[in-house]
Formats: structure tokens, C-alpha cells, sequence
């Protein structure tokens, strides 16, 4: 199953190796990483995604993430309410006459084009990783030259539905 | 562009102060008495601060990096203090690898400082450069690198607390060479604040009701100490409650000596080379207390089978250790003795279970540890008794890994804590000597007694310089065995008898080399001779070698083969 996990850690040299090498060490299946500041100065906040076959596996990850001096907080946000986004970069091939074709399919996603060549086009789009899965299989046909992803980065809304069943499990006790 | 080293200013003598000095006004302030070391260039600041504030600590330099660490760790598991130690960069450090990845699984604390080349030329494969921070990472507790001396005094006090406290492990320093050799001026702040780094002390109270609860439906109890109580200082806690329920107890390797292994309620050690009685209580309990042992899998063997019908309950001060290998139903992170002490609290009605008890007390009798003994050729097992009679139990006994690690663990009935030492989680052959010698630095009145094998001795035997230079009083048992026995078992057992590469039909003259160091040497082949040595040998206040031969064919039994269940023992006493 896959979980969305935030860490926020201290902005130190060496945290990102520690917890990537934790990760490979424990053999925990990361679909994505994505690292960057927050509104604290000194605060990075990580955004993983993992493939866990279950909930014991679920728990070690949180766990040794826990476990890192530099790291303050870990959340496994996937049931809550969430704002999840990825960033992706597409180039496709494409002459002159496909342009259009390709300018229709992209319009839908809300997606825009941030450069044009000769025979490509480099589309930029964001979203849940699913639509942005979405979208490179519709555009795979046309032939994907290159892409880049982000991996997703993501929080909590402001607001959360007020539901008692949202699995969730303490780290202590 | 070129980057040259920043050049150490040594030409002011002793009125400016440096790094190093901060550095070792930090180590005063942490009351380190002892120091494994090893000096080299990207330490020569430290040593050279070390120089000037000679009288404030005992430094003994180690002939190998490797000796420098397992001897803190021997130092620090039998005194609770952390074992400090000091190595230069490149070689010095990738050295002290193994030791390191020892203290971590093992959770040892140590405070370790590596040298490392300036900052200036750092990530230019600079001589003697290496990423100690890289390489050590995955076998840290936690490692830093400082990058600037007001950094240092505070950094050292964080690495002490975080070695000591929770879940204890080793803490890596790297030190580039320029901030230990620059002048600096002032005092700095070493007031630290770890937001992430808050271990949890006081049990869960709902948690231990839940246990108390437990307990009282319990027919069949059995609670598992682990190195936990060693480490909480738990000991005296875990007797009062056990004794108080009558609740029959087994170790783990590493909880040898938590708990009196001639203690009526005692079933000895569980696990892979544990007793009958001790494996038959896990796997038939209903209820299984674990205090501070990490369910390893040279304790369980095929998890399937392990404790199949108990509700399992868990204290550890580590979480991620609860609910890793084996289902809990009840988890309690704590530390051990808070945990205990709170647990007698909650206690309103006794377990029911004479049966059981009468039951485990008859498994003791009819299925001791077990042994054939010659006439005259010695055995390692009842070398092990014979070392445990004349010391009376008292020793401090270390031990390197193999058969002869299984058969003192097995043969000397640990009555105190922190009397045993011994490489658990990594079993790290050469642990054994060294340790030894750090554990009689630690206790110089206590006896100490290096129980080593004929192979692991080799691998670090060049620190009997230590012994001779200070004349620290170990005696040194070589179980010699003419092979790697253990490795040589399993080849008999599960390799059709092919000993492939596991015999050593060609060894130094031990007796000699000893001599060589300026240590009385002996070798003993009958048991009359043994008999006749020991007590002499207790008695003499110096070093000494023993290289004891023993039967090559002996085996540890009994046994849990790889894959079985802790039900499935072979050579168990019929
Ligand atoms: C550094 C290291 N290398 C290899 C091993 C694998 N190993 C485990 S026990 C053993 C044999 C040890 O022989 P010896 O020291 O003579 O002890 P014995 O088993 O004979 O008592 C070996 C090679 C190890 N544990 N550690
Ligand atoms: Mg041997």
C-alpha cells in the first residue's frame, strides 16, 4: 500500500544521507523523496512516498524515521485531509502540425508549455500524482523524449473532517 | 585555485589556546578519566593539547584502532560510563568501523573522535582524507562533523548525552584538522536543546494496567530479561518484582547477569544455544513479559514458532524495537527500572501458576546443560565450571565469539550484573581481548578474565603490549580448540562434515609470543594440570596468558538449527 509520510528535520549537513541510507538499510520501498524549506528558518520538511506491504512495516518506517536526532516530526498524513502535489516536466516530440493537438489534451489538465523547439515541446504540469500520470499516458503516444518528476510534496489542509476513524497510530505506547 | 592546509600555530607556545584545547576542557568537563587512543596527523593538534594537560587523563594508546575500540567498549559496559575514543583520519578512522558497528548493535555508548583533513581541502581526496561521516552514518547513533570551533564545546556535550542516555550507542565526532589546530579566543555556549531527540522514560499507565491485568489471568508466565535491565540498572527491581510473583526468568545473551543464573526462579539463557527449560518456557507461555531484549533472531529462531500461543508484552526504551520482529499486544516504552518500579504499583492480584512453575523446575532437572567429560583431556565446558569455581563467580568475564563465547555463557552461572561481556548483535571476533582489557581499566580491583578463542585471539592479540605496559592483572584463557570451532560445527552438522578452511592445524607457540610481551605464559592440556594451576593463577597480580587445549570434536549443545522453532532443540539431555 502506498503512504504519504512527512518528516520535518533539522536543516543539517549529512540528515538527507542518514535518512535515505535508513530508508535502503530497512529495505522500505520509497516511490518518492522531496526535501525543501519551510517557513522556519533552519526547518526542512521531507515528503515521502512509500510502498509498504502492511501495517507493521508502516509502523518500523515512521519509527526509525522517529528515531533520527535531527528529525522533529513525522506524520503519516495519507488519511487525513491533505493538499498533495507533484510537479512534472514533459518533453514531447512534436512537429508543427501536432502542436495544437497537443496544446488540446494539455488544456484540460491545466498544464502550460515553457518551451518550444523544432520537433519538441516541454510541457510543465502539476497535481496529484495521479493526474499527472494521467497525462503522460496521454501523451506517451506522441513520443516522451524526456521527464522529470518532483515527487510529491504535501500538508495537511486547515481544516479537518471531524472523523474519529482516521487510522492512525501513536508512536509511543 | 590551491588549497593548502591551514598551518597549525605552534609558535605561540602554550598562551593561546586552540580547538584541541576546547576540546579537552569539554572531556574534563564530561569527567573522562579514560582514553582508548591512537594518534596521526590529522590529530596531532588533539594529541598535542593532550600533551599539555597531561595528569587529566589516563590515555592508552592502543596498538590497533580496532583494540582502541573494543577496549572502550569493554570500559563502558562494565562501568556505564561512556568509553571515549580517539582516532586520526583516513585509516585511523575506516579502523575503528567494526567497533563501531559493535557499540551500535550492541547499544554500547561510546563518544568517538576522528581527526579529519582541514575544511579547506575536505571532498578533494586529500591525504588521509575519508568520509567518516558517509561511512559512519548507518552504524551511529548519531555523528557529527564540526565545522566551526564555537561549535565544539557544545557539540561534545550533545555527543555525551546522546551515547548515555535513551537507547545508549556510539556517537561519532569528526574533527577537521584546522578547527582543532587554530587559536581561539572566548568562551562559548554549550547549552543544547534537542527537540527531536526527547526519549521516553515513564511508562504508559494504561499500558502497565494492561500487563497487571495480564498477569493476573496468566497460568504460564515467563518473563525474558534483556541487556534493557543491565542498562536501566534494573537488576535489583526485577528481583523484587519476580520473586514477589514468582515469576520464572531467562536471559538473553546479552541480559546474562540481570538476573542470578543460580537463582531458583532462573531458567538460564533462551535462544539458539539456551536450555531446554528456557526455550520450552517461551514457546508454551501464555503470557511473555520481554524487559529491554529486542526479540534478535538468534533468540527467537523461526518466528512462527516463537511464543505461538502468548500474549506478548514489551518494555524497551526504544519504539522502534517494539512490534519489529514479534507481535505486541502490549507495548510499554519505558525505561526499565521506572518501568518496573511502576509495574508493582499496578499489580492487584497474583498469577495463579504452581503448576507451571513445578512444571519449568522439573524441566531444570531433567534436562540440564549436558557434557561428556574424558579422563584426563580437558573439555571447554568444564574448563568454563573450573574457572567459575575458583573465581567463585565473582570474575568479570569477556569473551570473543565462537564456541567458547557459547560455552561461558552457558557455563558460567552469572549471578551479578555487568559482570559479562561479550559481542551480542554483530558477534565481532578480536572483541574479546581488548574488551577485556578496558573492562580491568574500568574495575582495576576485580578479577578479569579474557575467555578467547585460538582463531579471534589472533585477530587482536597485538594489545598484549597494553597488558605489559601497565601491568593490568587479565588472565588471558585461550580455549584452544586447534580450529574455528564454530564455524568447524557447522560444517560437521549441516556440511556433511567438509571442513572447509577451518582448521588451524598451523598456530604460534602462545606460551612464547606471551613471553615475547614480557607476560607469564602457560600451557595446560590435562585437567589435573588445570585443576592443579588455577588457583595459582587467580592468585598471581599480574598478566597471564593460558593457552588451554582442549578436545577439538566437542560441540555446543544443545542446539536450535537454522530455520527451526525454539521447540525443535537438537542434543538436548534424554
Ligand atoms: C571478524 C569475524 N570474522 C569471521 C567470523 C565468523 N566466525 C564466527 S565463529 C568463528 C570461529 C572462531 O574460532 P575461534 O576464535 O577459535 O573460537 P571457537 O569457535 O573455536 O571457540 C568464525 C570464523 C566472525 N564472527 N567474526
Ligand atoms: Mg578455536
Amino acid at each position: 500500500m502506498k503512504r504519504i509520510i512527512t518528516a520535518t528535520v533539522n536543516n543539517r549537513s549529512g540528515v538527507l544521507n542518514r535518512i535515505t541510507g535508513l530508508l535502503q538499510k530497512r529495505h522500505f520501498n520509497i516511490e518518492s523523496i522531496s526535501v525543501g524549506r519551510t517557513e522556519v528558518e533552519g526547518i526542512s520538511k521531507m515528503t515521502f512516498v512509500v510502498d509498504v506491504e502492511d501495517n507493521q512495516k508502516l509502523e518500523q518506517v515512521t519509527k526509525q524515521l522517529n528515531k533520527q536526532i535531527e528529525v522533529l516530526k513525522v506524520s503519516d498524513i495519507t488519511d487525513k485531509a491533505i493538499v498533495a502535489r507533484e510537479l512534472a516536466l514533459i518533453k514531447v516530440m512534436s512537429s508543427g502540425q501536432l502542436r495544437s493537438e497537443i496544446q488540446g489534451i494539455i488544456e484540460p489538465f491545466r498544464a502550460s508549455v515553457i518551451d518550444v523547439s523544432k520537433d519538441s515541446l516541454s510541457i510543465q504540469v502539476t497535481g496529484k500524482p495521479d493526474k499527472i500520470e494521467a497525462l503522460i499516458d496521454l501523451l506517451r503516444p506522441y513520443g516522451i523524449k524526456e521527464l522529470a518528476r518532483t515527487g510529491v510534496t504535501a500538508f495537511q489542509r486547515g481544516q479537518q473532517p471531524q472523523q474519529s476513524e482516521l487510522t492512525s497510530f501513536s508512536l509511543l505506547n | 585555485m590551491v588549497k593548502t592546509e591551514a598551518k597549525p600555530d605552534t609558535s605561540t607556545g602554550n598562551k593561546t589556546k586552540t580547538g584541541a584545547d576546547l576540546l579537552v576542557e569539554s572531556l574534563i568537563n564530561e569527567n573522562v578519566t579514560t582514553i582508548f587512543g591512537y594518534p596521526g596527523g590529522a590529530v596531532l593538534p588533539i594529541y598535542d593539547a593532550l600533551y599539555r594537560a597531561k595528569g587529566s587523563f589516563d590515555h592508552i594508546l592502543n596498538r590497533h584502532e580496532q583494540g582502541a575500540i573494543h577496549a572502550a567498549e569493554g570500559y563502558a559496559r562494565v562501568s556505564g560510563k561512556p568509553g571515549v575514543v580517539i582516532a586520526t583520519s583516513g585509516p585511523g578512522a575506516t579502523n575503528l568501523v567494526t567497533g563501531i558497528a559493535d557499540a551500535m548493535m550492541d547499544s554500547l555508548p561510546l563518544v568517538i573522535f576522528t581527526g579529519q583533513v582541514a575544511r579547506g581541502v575536505i571532498g578533494t581526496d586529500a591525504f588521509q582524507e575519508s568520509d567518516v561521516m558517509g561511512i559512519t552514518t548507518p552504524i551511529t547513533k548519531h555523528n557529527y562533523q564540526v565545522q566551526d570551533v564555537r561549535d565544539l564545546p557544545r557539540t561534545v556535550k550533545e555527543a555525551f548525552h546522546i551515547a548515555s542516555t535513551g537507547r545508549p550507542g556510539p556517537v561519532v565526532v569528526d574533527i577537521p584538522k584546522d578547527i582543532s589546530a587554530n587559536p581561539v579566543e572566548g568562551t562559548f555556549d554549550t547549552d543544547f536543546h534537542l527537540p527531536g531527540y526527547q526519549p521516553t522514560t515513564k511508562p504508559n499507565p494504561l499500558q502497565l494496567k494492561k500487563l497487571a491485568e495480564a498477569l493476573a489471568k496468566a497460568k504460564k508466565p515467563v518473563v525474558l530479561a534483556g541487556a534493557g535491565v543491565l542498562m536501566g540498572k534494573a537488576s535489583e527491581e526485577l528481583r523484587s518484582l519476580v520473586e514477589h510473583y514468582q515469576l520464572p526468568v531467562t536471559t538473553t545473551l546479552l541480559g546474562l547477569g540481570s538476573f542470578p543464573g543460580n537463582h531458583k526462579l532462573s531458567l538460564g539463557m533462551a535462544g539458539m544455544h539456551g536450555t531446554y527449560a528456557a526455550n520450552t518456557a517461551i514457546y508454551e507461555c501464555d503470557l511473555l513479559i520481554n524487559i529491554g531484549a529486542r526479540f534478535d533472531d538468534r533468540l527467537t529462531g523461526n518466528l512462527e514458532k516463537f511464543a505461538p500461543d502468548a500474549t506478548v508484552a514489551h518494555i524497551d526504551i526504544d519504539p522502534a524495537e517494539i512490534g519489529k520482529n514479534v507481535t505486541t499486544h502490549i507495548p510499554i516504552v519505558a525505561d526499565s527500572k521506572v518501568a518496573l518500579t511502576m509495574l508493582g504499583d499496578h499489580i492487584k492480584e497474583a498469577p495463579q501458576h504452581k503448576e507451571w512453575l513445578n512444571r519449568l523446575y522439573d524441566n531444570k532437572i531433567q534436562y540440564p546443560l549436558w557434557y561428556n567429560t574424558p579422563d584426563e583431556e580437558m573439555v571447554p565446558q568444564w574448563l568454563i565450571e573450573e574457572v567459575y569455581n575458583v573465581t567463585g563467580g565473582n570474575a568479570i568475564i569477556t569473551t570473543d565469539v565462537g564456541q567458547h563465547q557459547m560455552w561461558a555463557a552457558q557455563y558460567y552461572a552469572f549471578d551479578q550484573p555487568n559482570r559479562w561481556v561479550t559481542s551480542g548483535g554483530l558477534g565481532t571476533m578480536g572483541f574479546g581481548f581488548p574488551a577485556a582489557l578496558g573492562a580491568q581499566l574500568a574495575k582495576p580491583n576485580d578479577t578479569v578474565v579474557a575467555v578467547v578463542g585460538d582463531g579471534g585471539f589472533q585477530m587482536t592479540l597485538q594489545e598484549l603490549s597494553i597488558l605489559q605496559e601497565r601491568q593490568l592483572p587479565v588472565k588471558v584463557l585461550i580455549v584452544n580448540n586447534g580450529a574455528l570451532g564454530m564455524v568447524r560445527q557447522w560444517q560437521e552438522s549441516f556440511y556433511e562434515q567438509r571442513y572447509s578452511e577451518s582448521l588451524l592445524d598451523v598456530q604460534p607457540d602462545f606460551v612464547k609470543l606471551a613471553e615475547a610481551y614480557g607476560i607469564k605464559g602457560m600451557k595446560i592440556e590435562k585437567q589435573t594440570d588445570l585443576v592443579n594451576a588455577l588457583p595459582d593463577l587467580f592468585e598471581y597480580d599480574g598478566p597471564v596468558v593460558v593457552d588451554c587445549r582442549v578436545l577439538q570434536q566437542e560441540n555446543v549443545y544443545p542446539m536450535i538449527a537454522p530455520g527451526k522453532g525454539i521447540n525443535e532443540m537438537i542434543g538436548v539431555k534424554r
